[in-house]
This record gives structure tokens, C-alpha cells and sequence, in this order.
């Protein structure tokens, strides 16, 4: 086979993704700096005889691709900062309901409006904790134009998989940057396809609680009646107060993901062997490290890197690990701290730094050999 | 990280230099298989205000994607070359058009002023292509790429009934340099 | 098709009952002539999807017997579209209250309408939030209490069927919960519609709105709808003077030949597939 090499965007990249994964179905919002990935699917999704629709608002698109989804769609969005903060709710309920469905955010400066066309990292807390309530979610964090395509694809298998919003968290300088691709032909990567129950229409329960196994969910419309609602509800669906049952519709939305952690995680070492620091650092800023990385060491300064790719579920045990053998973690990320608080939580033992610079620039390297050398002398 | 070069356009938004960027790139990652990548950063506005376009091309992976240290910068306005001159290297190149950049008191590097915006309204008529010629000028220059190869990239992206005026430009970029280069 | 014996209990799902409704309340009104107008069209259960937002009308699909989606707040109308697009066989009813369709969702309500999607969506009108206690919906008479309005209303209400018809619904009615028949009868034509049908139901919360507005019995609310009730044909005859506190009943608004968004969407997949 000859190999498809193209020079794409990053959310170009994660359009081709959602095409190779099988996606039935988009619906979105414009906003910047993810508007390309909805472009690129309108012109995609028709001529291959799928679903691409631009709703009246972001909360709209996110239940589109709910309903589509209960439907048997493979689904996906995109959106960024103040689309994220309104679809909040409606993923809640996918989290709830269990629907399967792939968010991508291309994390952009905030609080509110922010700076729509300037990269940041500070949206990953609200990756896990944006909606309310209790729950787990899956969310990975690209940080090539390639990786940003696989990592698409991947998510929409753990999305049916674990029947579970999966968030791409990607950023204005990923989504934009433009680099070399291999584009995968469909029989070359692993796709998780949707399936009917194995049990029929009279035996079967939308939700299963106890046996550690997650139940499909039936395609609506194929003689599969069932109720969604998005009150705590039992294994038939319907909703239900009884303690008991509550205690165990909590306990799986956690332990549906948390259980299956090494299906799930997926991390990079980088020179960590002889490293004297860690470096942690994620999507684009995890670039600018390992460039920082070459330049201490040439300094004769031992780093290395860890760089979560799935980062929610937080790889809590690799960080654990690697703090019993290296004392110093430095902890990279465009944001004021917030994987640092997940860092220190799990890293017992090491001494925890962080560099935190959100100023619209994508951290250099040079900021981050600047902080090497000062953390290498304390 | 030594072989390592890095190319800025530099101009206002509309002046096609983002797309400039997009086929040097290409031309580099696609036709000579080295690696490369494409940035760029503009304000909220999407026409209008200062805008840059960077291409990082090197042998090695490449990681940090923007430009810190500019081996060669093309200005196409005054605004752009005060803003964003300062990261050019010692030894970088800077090339200018000359009706449009005027005040040199910021410069920096080795300075190349063409004619471009006159080339481009009398062989051209029009200013369309202006991207184009300043991307044949910075090949040239540079040898980044061969001529084949950016030539490739160009037509790709070129609107159909467009290749022969598009062509052109990039010949009068070719031109321009060579000219400029004898002295 | 299915032909039938109308029976209530092959529709019920009837060990999730009984209700929550109130003793009296119109909603089970509807629900019974909702299940006789799917009958009478003859829909198979498997191909019913019906999606609800928040509230207590938006309990319904929980007792009924198809493919049923109890979403958030406002938004049922963006599942329903979400399905209609991805599966167009399959008949889409969407169930909501007056301010679930025209107050968190009414952004939903306008765009589903002006792109005339082919779902239908009942609106349970009961001028009230019965749920949370009895504030103020968008569809409350000017002047009446509410618990937050204890000093009675000062906003306009919304005509739900004005504005469905303004934003491009292409059949667009009313009836209530006392006209039973009626309603039954709008229920089949608004579901035989190919487009955006809206029915609005003028239906009875006397616990929270009725008492609140010298109605306090669900007999009294009954027959404030058989009074105030109009049919559209004699509106016609009648001074604004004389039609003032009182609706407008029928079908008041039907247009067969916009086109609809869903058939739109395949055809042109069907032409891009020719290319």
C-alpha cells in the first residue's frame, strides 16, 4: 500500500479521525478556534451519505449528538472555552445516561470570552469536573497533528466501549499547526463498531450495574424499547429513589471507567531512566519540553518527561511510581495549576514545581530550560 | 536542532501569507520529505491587523512548532516588520517590498528590498500574487526547496483557471531574488 | 401497520405507574389521547420515539410504551432532531411544558420550527412551572399570581402558536384537555403532517396555578377551558374586545408545500452520492 501522507491541521486531523472511526454524525457551533474541524466534517460527512448539522447553539448541537447517538450513531463535536462551559449539562447526561459521544475542545484563553484565536491549557479540571454531580470521564490530550488523528479514532472506541462522553482536549496551536499525517487506510487501525444487545428486545436492560461488564446500548429503533432519563435511574432504566439502587448507579459511572483504567490509559516516557527531573507536560506544551529537555541535557542537566495522553482517568500510579526514583517533578502546562494539584496529590515523596505561564504564547522552550536550571539548583 | 531553519511571513491579514506559509510547508514535508510545520497567529479579527505565518523546517522531529530564532523573514508592511522583526537572528535574512516598507530604523539581519508590488502591478496587473512572488523570492533565497517541489505545492492549492497567473508570480519571485543577488 | 383493537394497557408501561400527576390534573388527558392518535395512525411501537425535556408533562414518556428519552431542561426538541436526522423512518413526538418549549428552550423551539423538521411537538400548556411550585411561565396571563409574581404578572405571554407559526411551523394547533375528541383529532392530522406540527394544550394545573387565580378545583380550570376556549371559525366574527382573555382553538395554520428539513437533507444526499 502506498502511504497517504498529507500536510494537515490538527483539527483537520481529528475530522479525518472521526471519518476513519466510522462517525455517522456531527453537530456543532461555530466558534473559534475549532470552527475547522465543523467545516471540514460538512463537506466530509454529506458525500459519504452521513449527518453533518450546524445547531441554533452549542447546547442544541451537544443534544443532537445525544439523540443521534441513542439512535446508534457514532457521534462527535467541536467546540472550545464558552461552548465547552454550555454544553456542560448535556454531558452530564451522556455521563448519566451513558451515551456514548466525542467532545473535542480546542482549549483556547480563558475565563470567559478570553482570547479566541490564543492557545491555553485550562480547561483540563473542567474536562472532569464541568458538569455536576459524580461521575468519571475519559478525556486525552493530543499534542501532534498526527497524534491528534489516532487519538480521534481512539476515542470514539472508548466512547462505545465504556458508553461515556470522551473529551479531546486539544489547543489553539495543535488545532492550527499544520504538520505531516499518515492517514491510515480503515483496515489498518482498530474501530469499535455499534452493536445490537446480545440478548433480545423481552431480556434486555439499558443499565447494568453489578456485573462489571458494560451492557451495550441498544440503537433505538430496532425493537429495543427502553426509557433514558437522566434521574438516577436503575438497570431498566426507569427512575428510581431507593437507596440501594442510587448507591450502585453512582458506584458504576466511577468504577465503569476507574476498573478499566489500564484499557484506558495511555502515557508517553521520554529519558526517564537516568532523569534527576520530571518533567510533566501534556499536548503542545509536552513539545516544548521535550526541545528543553535536549538543551539540559546538552547542559548536562539529567531530564526526563512523562506526558499523559489519556489524562483523565489521571495515570495516578505511573506518577506514583516514577516519584519514588526521581525527587524533582517540574510540572509544564499553560494554565495557573491544575494538573500540578492531580501531580502532587499522587507523587508522594518527590518535590513538586510548576511552570504556569498563560500570557496567550505557547511556553518556550528556553522558559522551560530557564525553570530546569533553577529547580536542578535548589 | 542545528539544521533547524525558520521562515516567518509577515504581513497584514488578507495578504494570502498564511496560505504562503501552507505551500513551503508543503513543498518541504511533502516533495522533499523533511519535516515541517506550520503556524500562525492573527487577532480576533479574521481579516485586517498584523498577521505571521511560520514554517519550522528541519531534518529532525521538530518540537517547539513557532519561531523563537528567524532565519527568514518576509515583511509586507511597515506595521509587521516594527512588530516582529526583533526575533530575527543576527545572520537572518529580511526580505521587503519596497513601496511598502520604507522606515528600516528597526533593521535587523541582512536586508533584501525588492520590487515586489511594482513587478506584481506591471507583469501581473494586479496585486494578487503578491503572496506568491515574495514566496518565489524567499525560495530562492533560501534554496530551501527546489523549484520543482515549491512549484508542486503551489499548484495543489491553486484555484482551478488560476495555475498560469500563480505560475508567473512565483517566476517573478524566482527573478526578482536572482536579480537582487547579483547585486 | 397495525390494525388492532385500541387498548390502553398495550401502550401503558404499567408497572412504572402509577403517576405523578395530581389528582385531577389534565395531563393524563393527553397522554390517553396521545396513545389513541398513535393507534389511529397506526404506528408500530418500535418505530415511536418520544422525547421530553423537564417538568411534569415531560414525565409522560416514562409510562408509555416506545423508544422514550427523558433529556434536560428546554432541550428535548435538540434530541428529537438528533434522531429524526440520523434515523428518518422513525416518527418523532416531542413532549414539553410551557416554559420547557418557550422559556429555557425556546431558542429550540423557533429554530426546529423554521427549519420545519417533520416531528411533532405537544406543548402541555398549563401557564405554570407545577413542578418547582408554581412560578411564572412565558405563557401566563398578564395580571395573574404566581409565586413569584405575588403581585401579579406584568410580562406579556407568549401565544405559543403565533410565534410557531411566525417561525416557519408548517401546521400549527391548539385544543385542550377538556376537548378530549378534539384533541385526539388534532393529535392524528398534527402527526400525519409531513413538517414541523406544534400543538399547543391548554391543560390544568389547579394546585399551583388554579389556586393561586380563583380556580381551585380541576372542575373550575375545566370549565375556564370550555369557556374561554374559541373556536378559530367564530374568532373571526369577534372584536378584540370580545376576544380578550380567551384562545383561539383548531387548526390554525397548515402549509403543505415548504419544504421539509430532513427530506431536504437526503435528497441532497442521494445527489452528491449521483456525483
Amino acid at each position: 500500500m502506498s502511504k497517504n501522507i498529507k500536510l494537515m491541521q490538527g483539527n483537520e486531523a481529528v475530522a479525518e479521525g472521526a471519518v476513519i472511526a466510522g462517525c455517522d454524525f456531527f453537530a456543532g457551533y461555530p466558534i473559534t478556534p475549532s470552527s475547522e474541524v465543523a467545516e471540514i466534517l460538512s463537506s466530509k460527512l454529506p458525500k459519504i451519505g452521513k449527518v453533518f448539522l450546524q445547531m441554533e447553539d452549542e447546547i442544541a448541537a451537544m443534544g443532537a449528538i445525544l439523540g443521534a447517538a441513542l439512535g446508534g450513531a457514532k457521534t462527535i463535536t467541536a467546540t472550545s472555552g464558552p461552548g465547552m462551559s454550555l454544553k456542560q449539562e448535556n454531558i452530564g447526561y451522556a455521563s448519566m445516561c451513558e451515551i456514548p459521544c466525542v467532545i473535542v475542545n480546542v482549549m483556547r484563553g480563558g475565563p470567559s470570552t478570553g482570547l479566541p484565536t490564543l492557545p491555553a491549557q485550562g480547561d483540563v479540571m473542567q474536562a472532569k469536573w464541568g458538569t455536576h454531580g459524580d461521575h468519571a470521564v475519559i478525556a486525552i490530550t493530543p499534542s501532534s497533528v498526527n497524534e491528534s488523528l489516532y487519538e480521534t479514532i481512539r476515542a470514539f472506541n472508548l466512547a462505545i466501549k465504556y458508553r461515556t462522553p470522551v473529551v479531546i482536549l486539544t489547543d489553539e496551536i495543535i488545532g492550527h499547526m499544520r504538520e505531516k499525517v499518515v492517514i491510515p487506510d480503515k483496515s489498518e487501525v482498530e474501530v469499535i463498531d455499534v452493536k445490537l444487545p446480545d440478548v433480545p428486545p423481552e431480556k434486555y436492560n439499558p443499565y447494568n450495574y453489578t456485573s462489571g461488564k458494560v451492557t451495550p446500548l441498544a440503537p433505538m429503533g430496532e425493537g429495543y424499547r427502553y426509557h433514558v432519563t437522566g434521574l438516577i435511574h436503575g438497570e431498566t432504566g426507569f427512575p428510581s429513589q431507593k437507596t440501594d439502587i442510587i448507591q450502585n448507579a453512582q458506584n458504576w459511572l466511577i468504577d465503569k471507567i476507574y476498573k478499566n483504567i489500564k484499557d484506558i490509559e495511555k502515557f508517553e516516557e521520554f529519558q526517564t531512566d537516568d532523569a534527576d527531573i520530571l518533567i510533566v507536560a501534556y499536548g503542545s506544551t509536552s513539545r516544548s519540553a521535550r526541545q528543553a529537555i535536549s538543551m539540559a541535557r546538552a547542559a548536562g542537566i539529567k531530564v526526563g518527561m512523562f506526558r499523559p495522553i489519556t489524562i483523565w482517568p489521571f495515570p495516578d500510579e505511573q506518577i506514583s511510581n516514577l516519584s519514588k526514583k526521581i525527587k524533582k517533578i517540574l510540572v509544564v502546562e499553560m494554565n495557573m495549576g491544575q494538573v500540578i494539584l492531580e501531580v502532587q496529590r499522587t507523587a508522594c515523596g518527590s518535590k513538586v514545581y510548576g511552570l504556569h505561564i498563560v500570557n496567550g504564547e505557547p511556553i518556550t522552550p528556553d522558559n522551560i530550560l530557564a525553570k530546569i536550571k533553577e529547580v536542578s539548583e535548589n | 536542532m542545528s539544521d533547524r531553519i525558520e521562515f516567518r511571513f509577515s504581513g497584514s491579514g488578507g495578504q494570502g501569507l498564511i496560505l504562503a506559509g501552507i505551500i513551503l510547508a508543503d513543498a518541504a514535508a511533502i516533495y522533499e520529505n523533511k519535516n515541517a510545520v506550520q503556524t500562525q497567529s492573527y487577532g480576533p479579527e479574521a481579516r485586517g491587523g498584523s498577521s505571521k505565518s511560520e514554517v519550522i523546517i528541519s531534518n529532525d522531529p521538530i518540537e517547539y512548532p513557532k519561531a523563537t530564532k528567524v532565519n527568514y523573514m518576509v515583511s509586507l508592511t511597515q506595521e509587521a516588520f516594527n512588530k516582529y522583526i526583533n526575533d530575527v537572528k543576527d545572520d537572518g535574512i529580511v526580505i521587503v517590498d519596497k513601496e511598502l516598507v520604507t522606515d528600516f530604523s528597526k533593521a535587523k539581519g541582512k536586508l533584501y528590498v525588492l520590487d515586489m508590488v511594482k513587478s506584481a502591478r506591471e507583469e501581473l496587473g494586479k496585486l494578487l500574487g503578491l503572496n506568491i512572488i515574495s514566496l518565489g523570492v524567499l525560495v530562492e533565497i533560501s534554496g530551501i526547496v527546489s523549484h520543482d517541489s515549491i512549484e508542486k505545492a503551489l499548484m495543489k492549492r491553486v484555484p482551478k483557471g488560476f495555475e498560469d497567473y500563480n505560475k508567473k508570480a512565483l517566476e517573478i519571485g524566482f527573478r526578482l531574488a536572482k536579480e537582487v543577488k547579483k547585486g | 401497520m397495525i390494525k388492532t383493537k385500541f387498548n390502553y394497557d398495550y401502550y401503558l408501561r404499567k408497572n412504572t405507574l402509577p403517576h405523578i400527576w395530581c389528582p385531577g390534573c389534565g395531563d393524563g388527558i393527553i397522554l390517553k389521547a396521545l396513545l389513541r392518535a398513535i393507534h389511529k395512525c397506526g404506528y408500530s411501537k418500535d418505530e415511536v420515539v418520544i422525547t421530553s425535556g423537564i417538568g411534569c408533562a415531560s414525565r409522560l414518556p416514562g409510562y408509555v410504551d416506545f423508544n422514550t428519552i427523558h433529556t434536560t431542561h428546554g432541550r428535548a426538541l435538540t434530541f428529537a432532531i438528533g434522531m429524526k436526522m440520523y434515523k428518518p423512518k422513525l416518527k418523532v413526538i416531542t413532549i414539553s411544558g410551557d416554559g420547557d418549549a418557550l422559556a429555557i428552550g425556546g431558542n429550540h423551539f423557533i429554530h426546529a420550527a423554521r427549519r420545519n423538521i417533520d416531528m411533532t411537538l405537544i406543548v402541555f400548556n398549563n401557564y405554570t412551572y407545577g413542578m418547582t411550585g408554581g412560578q411564572y411561565s412565558p405563557t401566563q396571563p398578564l395580571d395573574s399570581f404566581a409565586t413569584t409574581t405575588p403581585f401579579g404578572s406584568i410580562e406579556p405571554p407568549f401565544d405559543v402558536c403565533n410565534l410557531a407559526q411566525a417561525a416557519g411551523a408548517t401546521w400549527v394547533g391548539r385544543s385542550t384537555s377538556y376537548h378530549a375528541v378534539q384533541l385526539e383529532k388534532f393529535m392524528v392530522d398534527a402527526l400525519n403532517h409531513t413538517g414541523f406540527s406544534v400543538l399547543d394544550v391548554i391543560t390544568n394545573c389547579h394546585i399551583s396555578y388554579g389556586r393561586r387565580n380563583k380556580m381551585k378545583s380541576p372542575v373550575e380550570m375545566i370549565k375556564y377551558q370550555k369557556e374561554k376556549a374559541v373556536p378559530a371559525r367564530s374568532a373571526e366574527n369577534m372584536s378584540p374586545e370580545e376576544l380578550a382573555g380567551r384562545f383561539k382553538t383548531g387548526i390554525l395554520f397548515e402549509a403543505k408545500d415548504r419544504p421539509e428539513f430532513c427530506g431536504e437533507y437526503h435528497k441532497k444526499l442521494e445527489l452528491l452520492k449521483t456525483k
